[in-house]
């Protein structure tokens, strides 16, 4: 900036100039109202506010008027520059939000791809019934028992008064370990887990025992030799039948729907007496449709065999009868989920098809 | 067993209007299971026809066709047309004048067959001449029925053309089938259906065993009950009524109404001789053998059979006798019959016999089961003895036999009958009559109690009379003959609940004081599906059985222990034999057939538990269960059984993350695999370590066994070795991981304390070293860490170099490590020491060399 000028008289300093000033302002205007992007606007603001701009020149004049001239032509010159500063920002503001606006719009992309890039996987659906199921009793206070799947043939049918004479215990029903002999089968039921605990733990004992047994069976639509049950197991003092009818009436509701109730018909089991069959009120028609699907038009659906632990079985597991009585009721969860979720064929189940699982998710 | 209605109606009082649901249903409540609901189905109009005329008509096919005229009375064309009934039939065994059966059209035949008039080679037949089969009432489709020889002359001689053949021959009876649970043997009868029937309805109950029996007197045939070896100390045969009838016509026509009846129950008419033991044994329960009584030579007994004997029985197979079977033998102590099995062939009743010995004796349950077994052979017989068959109804079963002989085969009976043996009583229980109020939770009174236990056949010892009053109310209740199965007190509770119906016992919802919930390892187990999971896995659960040579194509060296399987005796399949010794034996099955379906990318898993087959094999041993075996037994027996832990295996092939908008796929490969089971360890908290490993099925560069931070190995992943991929048809480049679950289980449950969080600034700092091709970066990682201290709180290698710049056989690896103190910012000197001291540990155990 050069230094005050007293010889130069500012009246006569053109850029100071009312009319020069007002024609730089329109010119700045007009070059802001021109500039169709942040880039023309920067050329702009360099021109018309830069340091080599009119109006810069013009300010910078300023200061070599006297002082009773600075003051009017500060004022013009202040007046002009906030103008053009004004529509500057203005114009910066606007085209900002069109850059923003169009690169959005060129960011766009089709999320209409249904193919996640890494697929959820899914758990098998017996196994989220088992829980579920495992839950529902937990819930009541139950605790989950568990054992071996090759189990000794005493704790498999002898504790549970199989005689060794019992059809079951041939091998036509019951894998046997070698040797011959072995004293070993694979478990027939969840039974022998009931026996370990009774002769593990004193009463009282309330327990489910989920799992894999095995039957000599051929896999077709509603058999597999591999299926899964749960089996519970009551030991305690005083109780009843009416118990065993009221854990089985819980469990119906919290599995199959409120209101649902079970009907105890009288069989035989030799681990149980009074021995009694489960069926449970069809929670798809009620009974009302001759031609439901799900309970074949009876109103009821079989789920499985129940009764009071026969007293042979808790004298040979160490529990007093004449001081504890107890129930136990065994169900297929391979059934549970067939009735409860319509799968059709036992294949579907066994097979490990991916598309099987698939179809549950996690949470059933 | 199949129970007509009208048989039924014969013993006890059903309502008139009382259908064959109705019935169904009152023997359900009392427990007999309903398996089916036959005949009722067969509509008119079924009339009975006069043949007018008979002309047999060859037809090209080779077959000559009759086409008849017959007399229908008021009835079909008659009515309409005002002629006879004109019918095409294919039977041959009868001609003009003969009396039929007809169904005309609109008639209704058993299985809902709806019967129209049809053009039929080249007639219009208006109908059928029915077969006995067409009809249901037998197996007979030779030819068609004619009405003399089904019903006799006499009876025939009545009927007129037109009248109802569905009244005449009972044929809209309907036949009620239940399921008969093992402990009512007596159900296998009439007798025991009627009775149970009475029982649920209250009905009134007439026991057809209740007839006059000639006793046994010593003058019958002679006959001695010896057995040198009873099974479990039981004899063989407890009580054995002969009788015997000479003379018999045995080509006699057995009458219509018992071919019915055993046709509805199942049977097939045989012979008179066959089918009077079949009806007795049907409506009594009493399995009956006939011998033809010329073919015995002197006593007949019953012995163990000796080693090499062989008996050909009446299904014409030798079988090779054990010593534990019972045998039934003449005086020449040559075998007659498997007893309570199947009688011998050589003493079987033929077209030419004509005396006959009827057998109807006790045979000891179990003794008659193994013998069953042990021939595979299933008999109506066999099946009763087993189940308990009334011991005291011998000699009316036996008594009744004689007289249908006698009156339809035109015999006579020797006036003497043998009775000897002793048969076994049920024990009388003392039973205390609250028991059932308490064992059932439901009220029931004392009458009650004892009024049912009298209607089932108990004899009630009632000391303390009808004063008894609650406390110790004991009675004496001895259970009748037919009823072996009743044996303590809840024995008999089951039967009071059972009469007064199980319906009524009320819902009450136990209440346990105290539960733990869900154990440490059932979470833990959940925790790990549920991850995997996540991580895009598929849960499976396929078979634990596999193949002898299923360990050789997994590469496992001779003396690797996972060859060491358990066998099972009687396999599935002789194709897999074995129980798994890890999950991914049989896991790689389900990875299989979902490739072999079109899923081309796939990964699954399964938590299951494997067995660790037994170095020495102890037998389990089997005591007895009167009380519980002492606590050396149980141990042996807990001993015996082979450990069995819990495992998870996962397996997966083609693409991890496949192609798409996002970019190109990229296919799973080993460190899949090994983040897999990484992850596992994050989910249960744990800080687990990874090292290369070779171990089948792995490729051996391309496996790493994953440990606890004390070496205790969790499992194994990787790539599966390229000839176990090729052996087991699975895609090239499949990788896979197997974890033992219990380790997971016991490495965690302690609850992990929280490490502090300082909120100091991080600091950044990348270093890339080179080392030699074959030291592992998890070594590299170790070193650094080490080297760093407590300062160091990540290091994540970013990068892998291999190239001229660093020279063959080298690699450089590229890491961030991150730095912060929990106290204070690190300053740059700080920070470059503490880096330096993780390259100098670095190039001290790896060899590393800063780039």
């Amino acid at each position: 900036m050069s230094g005050p000028n007293t010889q130069y008289d500012p009246v006569e300093v053109a850029a100071l100039d009312p009319a020069a000033v007002e024609q730089a302002v329109t010119d700045a205007l007009a070059a802001i109202a021109a500039a169709d992007s942040l880039e023309a606007l920067k050329a702009a603001r360099l021109a018309h506010q830069g340091e080599k701009s009119p109006l810069a020149l013009a300010n910078r004049e300023i200061g070599a008027l006297p002082p009773s001239a600075k003051a009017e032509a500060g004022k013009r010159v202040g007046q002009a520059r906030g103008r053009v500063g004004q529509a500057l920002a203005g114009r910066q503001v606007e085209l900002e939000a069109e850059r923003d606006a169009r690169i959005l719009v060129e960011e766009t992309v089709d999320l209409t791809v249904r193919t996640p890039r890494r697929p959820l996987g899914a758990r098998h659906p017996i196994s989220l019934v088992s829980e579920r199921i495992e839950d529902i009793f937990v819930a009541m206070g139950w605790e989950i028992a568990e054992g071996p799947e090759v189990e000794s043939e005493w704790l498999n049918f002898d504790a549970l008064n199989l005689s060794p004479d019992h059809p079951a215990r041939g091998e036509a029903d019951t894998f046997f370990v070698a040797p011959a002999g072995s004293g070993l089968v694979l478990r027939t039921h969840t039974s022998p887990v009931q026996v370990r605990t009774m002769l593990d733990r004193e009463p009282p004992i309330y327990i489910l025992c989920p799992g894999k047994v095995f039957r000599t069976d051929d896999l077709d639509a509603t058999h597999t030799p591999v299926f899964h049950q749960f089996e519970g197991l009551v030991v305690d003092e005083g109780i009843t039948m009416a118990h065993l009818k009221g854990a089985l009436d819980a469990f119906v509701q919290r599995l199959f729907g409120d209101g649902i109730v079970t009907r105890l018909r009288p069989n035989y089991f030799p681990f149980t007496e009074p021995s009694a069959e489960i069926d449970c009120q069809c929670w798809v028609c009620g009974g009302a449709d001759a031609s439901c699907r799900t309970c074949g038009g009876t109103g009821w659906i079989e789920l499985g065999g129940c009764g009071m632990v026969n007293q042979r079985v808790l004298r040979a597991a160490g529990v007093d009868p004449q001081r504890y009585s107890g129930f136990a009721f065994g169900l297929g969860i391979e059934r549970s989920l067939m009735l409860r979720h319509g799968v059709g064929d036992m294949h579907d189940i066994v097979e490990g098809d991916v598309r099987f699982s698939r179809q549950f998710g996690m949470e059933i | 067993m199949h129970a007509p209605v009208s048989w039924l109606r014969e013993l006890a009082d059903v309502p008139a209007d009382a259908t064959g649901a109705d019935i169904a249903a009152a023997l359900v409540k009392v427990g007999l299971e309903e398996e089916g609901l036959s005949g009722g189905d067969i509509s008119g109009p079924i009339v009975v026809g006069r043949v007018l005329t008979v002309e047999p008509e060859p037809q090209k096919n080779g077959k000559t066709v009759n086409w008849c005229t017959v007399d229908v009375g008021d009835h079909g064309q008659r009515v309409t047309e005002g002629k006879a009934q004109e019918i095409v039939c294919g039977a041959h065994n009868f001609s003009a004048g003969d009396l039929v059966v007809c169904v005309l059209p609109g008639g209704v035949l058993p299985g809902g067959f709806e019967i129209s008039a049809r053009k039929t080679y080249g007639h219009v037949s208006n109908g059928m001449i029915c077969s006995a089969r067409e009809l249901g009432l037998g197996d007979d489709h030779d030819g068609i029925i004619l009405l003399t020889e089904l019903l006799g002359a006499d009876a025939a001689a009545s009927l007129q053309p037109g009248d109802d053949a569905i009244a005449l021959l009972g044929l809209a009876d309907e036949v009620v089938e239940v399921n008969v649970t093992p402990d009512r043997g007596y159900c296998f009868s009439l007798r025991g259906i009627a009775r149970e029937y009475a029982l649920s309805t209250g009905a009134a109950y007439r026991d057809p065993a209740d007839l006059r029996v000639a006793e046994g007197d010593g003058t019958g045939y002679p006959v001695h009950l010896t057995d040198d070896a009873p099974v479990e100390g039981v004899v063989g045969c407890d009580r054995y009524v002969a009788r015997v009838v000479r003379g018999v016509d045995v080509g006699a026509a057995t009458p219509q109404w018992m071919r019915k009846r055993l046709t509805q129950v199942g049977m097939r008419p045989i012979s008179l001789a066959v089918d009077v033991t079949n009806y007795v044994m049907m409506l009594l329960g009493q399995p009956l053998h006939a011998f033809d009584l010329q073919t015995l030579s002197g006593a007949v007994g019953t012995r163990r059979a000796r080693v090499g004997e062989k008996l050909t029985t009446l299904d014409d197979v030798a079988r090779a006798l054990d010593p534990e079977d019972l045998l039934i033998v003449d005086g020449s102590d040559t075998p007659l019959a498997i007893a309570g099995v199947m009688g011998g062939e050589a003493s079987e009743v033929t077209s030419a016999t004509t005396d006959v010995l009827i057998e109807a004796a006790h045979f000891d349950p179990i003794s008659i089961a193994r013998s069953s077994r042990r021939h595979r052979l299933v008999t109506e017989a066999s099946k009763r003895f087993e189940r308990g068959v009334d011991p005291a109804v011998a000699a009316a079963a036996a008594q009744l036999a004689v007289d249908l002989l006698v009156e339809h085969g035109g015999g006579t009976a020797d006036p003497g009958a043998t009775d000897v043996g002793e048969p076994r009583t049920p024990a009388a229980i003392a039973f205390d009559t609250a028991l059932p109020t308490r064992y059932v939770g439901l009220d029931y009174p004392r009458e009650e109690v004892l009024s049912t236990l009298r209607a089932i056949g108990c004899v009630v010892q009632d000391d303390a009379g009808d004063a008894g009053d609650a406390g110790d109310d004991v009675v004496t209740v001895q259970p009748p003959s037919w009823r072996p199965d009743l044996a303590d007190g809840p024995d008999l509770v089951e039967e009071v609940a059972r009469v007064r119906g199980y319906d009524q016992i009320p819902s009450v919802l136990p209440q346990p004081k105290d539960g733990h919930g869900l154990t440490h390892g059932q979470r833990v187990r959940r925790v790990i599906a549920t991850t995997l999971a996540h991580q895009g896995l598929v849960e499976v659960l396929t078979y634990p059985f596999v193949a002898r040579d299923l360990f050789d194509r997994l590469g496992y060296a001779p003396d690797d222990s996972r060859r060491r399987a358990e066998a099972l005796v009687n396999p599935l399949s002789e194709e897999a034999p074995l129980m798994r010794t890890s999950v991914l034996d049989t896991l790689q099955d389900a990875l299989r057939r979902n490739v072999a379906r079109g899923h081309r990318d796939v990964a699954v898993y399964e938590v299951g538990l494997v067995t660790v087959g037994r170095e020495d094999a102890a037998v389990a041993p089997v005591p007895g269960i009167e009380v519980r075996p002492d606590d050396a037994t149980l141990d042996r027996i807990r001993e015996a059984v082979p450990a069995q832990p819990r495992h998870v295996a996962m397996a997966a092939a083609g693409d991890a993350s496949v192609a798409g908008p996002w970019g190109p796929a990229r296919p799973y490969d080993a460190s899949d695999a090994v983040a897999w089971v990484l992850t596992l360890g994050t989910a249960l908290g744990l800080d687990l370590e990874v090292q290369a490993a070779d171990r089948s099925p792995w490729h051996p560069g391309r496996c790493a066994s994953i440990s606890l931070p004390d070496g205790t190995v969790v499992g194994h992943a990787g790539e599966l070795h390229p000839k176990v991929t090729a052996a087991l048809d699975l895609p090239a480049r499949s990788v896979a991981a197997e974890v033992d679950v219990d380790v997971l289980i016991a490495a965690t449950g302690t609850p992990r304390q929280a490490d502090e969080l300082s909120t100091y600034p991080a600091a950044h700092t990348d270093v890339a070293l080179v080392v030699d091709e074959q030291v592992p970066a998890g070594r590299v990682e170790a070193a650094l860490r080490a080297g760093a201290g407590e300062g160091l709180e990540s290091v994540h290698l970013f990068d892998v170099y291999r190239g001229e710049q660093v020279g063959d056989g080298r690699k450089s690896l590229a890491y961030r490590l991150t730095f912060r103190a929990p106290d204070r910012t690190l300053t740059t000197d700080e920070v470059s020491a503490l880096r330096d001291a993780a390259v100098a540990a670095a190039a001290e155990q790896t060899g590393a060399v800063q780039r």
